[in-house]
């Protein structure tokens, strides 16, 4: 489905990606966790094509992203940065309908059809009674849940999240995870995202592709990568792994210094 | 189902069309009231009788001569120069951009000012010149603003002081090495429409027309590019490219100006402000809107500086700078910006 083979990323000459692969199913749902600078959002930006990569290539469908016109990528593929902008006085309805401008000639006018879409995004991330809302009155999950309603109408086959949860309280977080979840599997978009908290890594993806310091350390599901030796490797911390009842998945308990030494102690 | 509620959305703009209509009956009023206005005066019903070819109350010389070409240049000067300002901050995704102060004004002052001064043979190509001088500007603004491959607001607004630094040292440069040929330049240098003449707006007009047409087919661009960079790339735009579209048309706009009238700064800046505020960010309403209130002001300010302290004639362009300038401040101070 998408492709990254062998990306070399440069900022300024210097190296900021190395070799990086990374093969992703169709309807696969897939974390990219990382530390803080290990390339995480270059990585994901590289793959959408918004940053162009120095050496390697990235296949969407098997096709180049390169050859291809960038409003046909934009037909299949679906971005949303970290921190994202609209203008003060623009409603959340207006901000979702720009999701159908990979669809239009620039002279096309909205038809119908597309007002159907529009409807079908903003009931699906539960926007209805917000729709006429102007984004700045929004709160920071509400204003997640219209830009995915916008990458929606935009009707991707991948569609890839920097971030998606920063800034959110955790009851948002939650909101906007259940949300991604349910387009992936109501939907069988792919989903690609970049997540700082392990848990959410964990519980919410099939597999979780590890990077630290431009490279892919690990790729694999979240059993097989989310370790307590994996996580002292790449965050240099101590870490409690335990397995949920419901799910089997991993959950990670990161210690303080005092409750690191402590255990150490009675290993 | 919920198609009615989604196709709804363009009947609440109502108001903000009807604010547009207003201006422009506000414009046409404004310029009953200006071609009354000067040394000896008119009331408005004698100036439309005359307008209509009734009545003789006026001098053809005075109507048709000296106040109509000025009239309708200040609208044409108003309108281009609010249009070009709002372009480039479409382009530039900052409120603080125009034409003057990314140095595109100063630009085209330049190349004018060589040909008044230094090779008045070729008077006839001053608006070419004037397009060039413009586009070497925004090529030295976007150039030196050009970092990782994308354009930086502050960046542009940064090297667009440093461009008007360097034209406005060539500009007084100039000034002091040719000063016996400057009266010539000087009323031009100010941004004044006295003594322009009809010959002036046969110049402008088609030109300015062709500038508005480029400029409506920009809406859906400038439109896309509120949405950030990186998301207007998502939708599958190619945004250097968009920038590049909206940037010609807005320095074709201004230099064609700047050519005919000299600088005349802070309508390219505050008119889109004040339209902002008044119709909101979608380049569909704010495109006409500024237009509209381009020319309105243009006029207001040119008519003021002629009837006011008549019958001395103050630039149009002193006039705007006088109440753009501490506008611009109070617009700061309020942290609109």
């Amino acid at each position: 489905m998408l492709e990254a083979q062998a990306l070399d990323i440069q900022y300024d000459g210097k190296t900021v990606v190395n070799n990086f692969s990374l093969s992703v199913q169709q309807g696969e749902m897939i974390s990219i966790i990382g530390p803080n600078g290990s390339g995480k959002s270059t990585v994901l930006k590289a793959m959408s094509r918004l940053i162009p990569c120095h050496m390697g290539k990235v296949c969407l469908e098997g096709q180049d992203v390169r050859a291809m016109d960038t409003k046909t990528i934009s037909q299949m593929m679906c971005i949303l940065c970290q921190a994202n902008q609209a203008p003060s006085d623009m409603t959340v309805q207006e901000l979702v309908s720009y999701g159908r401008m990979p669809h239009k000639k620039w002279y096309q006018r909205l038809t119908p059809e597309d007002y159907e879409i529009i409807d079908w995004a903003i009931e699906k991330t539960g926007l209805s009674e917000l729709r006429h809302r102007k984004l700045p009155a929004l709160s920071g999950g509400e204003a997640q849940r219209a830009w995915i309603a916008m990458a929606l109408t935009q009707r991707p086959k991948v569609l890839l999240l920097d971030e998606p949860t920063t800034f959110l309280d955790i009851a948002h977080q939650l909101e906007v995870l259940e949300l991604t979840r349910t387009i992936n599997q109501e939907l069988g978009v792919t989903v690609i995202m970049v997540l700082h908290d392990l848990n959410h890594a964990s519980e919410y993806s099939d597999k979780i592709c590890v990077l630290r310091k431009g490279k892919q350390e690990l790729f694999g599901t979240p059993r097989e990568v989310l370790t307590t030796d994996t996580i002292r490797q790449i965050y240099h911390v101590e870490a409690e792994v335990a397995y949920s009842p419901v799910s089997g998945k991993p959950r990670i308990h990161v210690c303080s210094r005092a409750e690191a030494s402590k255990l150490w102690m009675a290993n | 189902m919920n198609m009615r509620s989604s196709l709804n959305v363009d009947t609440s703009h109502r108001k903000s069309w009807i604010l547009i209509a207003i201006i422009f009956a506000l414009l046409i009023l404004a310029a009953i009231l200006s071609l009354g206005l000067g040394s000896v005066r008119f009331p408005p019903n004698e100036v439309i009788s005359a307008l209509l070819g009734k009545g003789n109350e006026i001098p053809d010389t005075i109507l048709w001569d000296l106040r109509f070409p000025r009239m309708t240049l200040a609208l044409l000067v108003g309108a281009n120069m609010a249009l070009s300002g709002a372009l480039l901050q479409a382009v530039m995704n900052n409120p603080l951009a125009d034409p003057g102060l990314t140095g595109v004004s100063s630009g085209s002052a330049v190349t004018v000012l060589v040909i008044i001064l230094l090779l008045p043979e070729f008077t006839s190509s001053i608006p070419f010149a004037a397009i060039i001088g413009g586009s070497i500007a925004a090529i030295m603004v976007y150039s030196l603003a050009w970092k990782k491959g994308s354009i930086s607001p502050v960046r542009i607004i940064l090297s667009g002081v440093a461009v008007n630094a360097v034209f406005g040292g060539i500009i007084g440069l100039l000034s002091i090495l040719y000063s016996d040929r400057l009266p010539a330049a000087l009323q031009w240098l100010n941004g004044s429409l006295s003594g322009k003449g009809i010959g002036d707006v046969k110049l402008l007009l088609p030109y300015s027309i062709l500038g508005w047409i480029a400029s409506m087919f920009c809406i859906r661009q400038a439109n896309i590019l509120r949405l950030g960079e990186q998301a207007a790339a998502n939708l599958g735009e190619k945004v250097n490219r968009i920038r590049v579209v909206l940037s010609v048309t807005a320095v074709f706009l201004a230099a064609i100006t700047v050519s005919v009238v000299g600088i005349v700064g802070f309508v390219g800046l505050i008119v889109p402000h004040i339209a902002r505020m008044l119709v909101g960010s979608d380049y569909k309403r704010l495109l006409p809107m500024s237009l509209g209130m381009g020319a309105l002001v243009m006029l207001a300010a040119d008519t003021a500086g002629r009837s006011l302290f008549a019958p001395l004639d103050i630039p149009a362009g002193i006039v705007m700078a006088m109440v753009g300038g501490p506008y611009f401040l109070y617009l700061m101070r309020k942290g609109d910006m």
